[in-house]
């Protein structure tokens, strides 16, 4: 078996092509998982005895807010191997996928509110889960704000990777620290854990929903990561070769 | 010089600069005061409400006042040229970076802690929960420095650093927040202090291992 050379996609000229490639099959298969999430989550999945057709929110609600958790990760996860090993791709990998966690985090948000209106009677409860994912937002503001204000693109990578860094070693703390406070306030009485009574298919259609989600967030950043490439190597051969060959 | 003599004169060095522009103190101080005096106006003279919101309006006053005070942190080191000088000694840059937020928050943090109590007093606080709440002061506000540093010294130079810092700060100063009011309020509603403290001193060692190491990191990106 022959060793596949990875560090070929390392270079930004070479993952330009295969991100290329691969973005449509990303987003189709986005697309394809969203029709039958949505299909499954609508028609198949029961009404709720206790919450009526509302719940059905929960479809989008949780895999946003479930994505918006795993895309800090994997922002972080890019941020440290680009500062291990000093790789440009991997900072543009960083801060091609931060909107996109912002967006879901507002996704999970606003549908939060939504939901909770009927349910709880008010649009915004200061549960746990619901602050958390408000701090959440402001880590992902902060990330972006803090590279944006750097003119120099090797400083922005460099500083918006450390304070992903260090907003992933805080992520734990804050969420049991709001946990913590939650409990201790006894401020809403209503817990979103639900009983384990929850029906398989209602789960089955989640999953599909947070499938879905993950190759949507995999197709944009990939589309993204492509026009920051471009951005940052305008002046590089392989970019006006590129031109003319399309020209 | 030895290691010990290089931190006292560094601690020197920080605290006598710190004495030639007291303004700068003072400010930081008055800020804490007006921050906490403007609550009672906004929400009612009412000392039922005074005393369930105390601890939280002066945690939160000293969570901003804290902020306000970092850019005094690098800013000033960075336009003068003395970072870099900083950089290039044989001293650890972990080492100087600690004496610097030492010193910082000998000189924001401290008058804070010392100032509190008035405040207490002007929400009614019994005095159990004054003492804990000097006594959460003291263990967090050293914690609002050490994470504080990293935002100062990441936004090094940059326009807008003042609110930049805000934005990348305050979601990190959550935790400190969290358990430094909740002392005061467990301490009113008869809970004891005792297992927040706890997480506020381990929150400080925590950070007072770890962020010297990224404010180290964040000032090689900011200088480089």
């Amino acid at each position: 078996m022959s060793v596949f050379n990875w560090y070929k996609f390392s270079s930004p000229a070479t993952f330009y092509t295969l991100a290329g490639k691969l973005v449509p099959w990303f987003y189709a298969a986005a697309i394809l998982l969203c029709v039958v999430g949505l299909y499954i989550s609508f028609f198949m999945a029961p009404t709720d005895f206790q919450q009526g057709e509302a719940y059905r929110i929960i479809f989008i609600h949780v895999p946003a807010a479930w994505m918006s958790m795993f895309i800090y990760i994997v922002m972080a996860g890019w941020a440290a191997i680009g500062l291990a090993f000093n790789t440009r791709l991997s900072f543009m990998m960083a801060s091609a996928l931060a909107p996109t966690g912002a967006m879901l985090t507002f996704v999970s948000l606003w549908t939060g509110a939504l939901w909770g209106k009927p349910m709880w009677g008010a649009w915004w409860v200061w549960d746990a889960r619901l602050t958390s994912e408000l701090i959440l937002f402001f880590l992902y503001l902060g990330f972006m704000a803090l590279q944006a204000a750097i003119d120099d693109p090797r400083r922005a990578d460099r500083a918006g990777a450390l304070i992903a860094l260090v907003g992933v070693i805080n992520v734990p703390i804050i969420y049991f620290s709001v946990k913590w406070w939650n409990t201790l306030h006894q401020g809403a009485s209503v817990s979103m854990t639900k009983s384990s009574s929850m029906a398989s298919i209602m789960l089955i259609g989640m999953l599909v929903m947070a499938l879905a989600a993950w190759m949507y967030a995999i197709a944009a950043s990939l589309s993204r990561v492509r026009s920051i490439i471009l951005e940052r190597e305008r002046n590089a051969q392989w970019v006006a070769q590129m031109l003319e060959a399309e020209l | 010089m030895t290691m010990p003599q290089t931190l006292i004169a560094l601690l020197r060095r920080e605290l006598t600069l710190a004495m030639r522009r007291r303004g700068d103190v003072l400010t930081i101080l008055f800020f804490f005061v007006i921050v906490a005096s403007l609550f009672p106006l906004g929400v009612g003279p009412d000392p039922k409400v005074l005393r369930l919101m105390g601890g939280g309006v002066v945690w939160v006053a000293a969570l901003l006042a804290a902020m306000l005070s970092l850019g005094r942190l690098f800013a000033n080191d960075y336009a003068d040229g003395t970072l870099e000088q900083l950089i290039l000694t044989p001293t650890p840059p972990v080492v100087w970076i600690l004496c610097k937020i030492i010193a910082h928050w000998l000189v924001s943090g401290v008058p804070l802690i010392l100032m509190a109590p008035v405040l207490g007093v002007q929400f009614g606080l019994p005095a159990d929960a004054l003492w804990v709440l000097v006594f959460s002061l003291l263990l967090g506000t050293p914690v609002l420095s050490l994470i504080g540093a990293i935002g100062a010294a990441l936004t090094l130079g940059l326009r807008g650093g003042g609110v930049l810092v805000s934005l990348l700060v305050l979601p990190l100063y959550i935790p400190v927040l969290i358990f430094g009011a909740g002392a005061v309020d467990s301490t009113i509603s008869g809970l004891g202090a005792e297992a927040h403290l706890s997480l506020l001193g381990g929150i400080l060692i925590l950070a007072f291992m770890l962020t010297p190491w990224a404010v180290a990191a964040a000032l090689r990106i900011s200088i480089e």
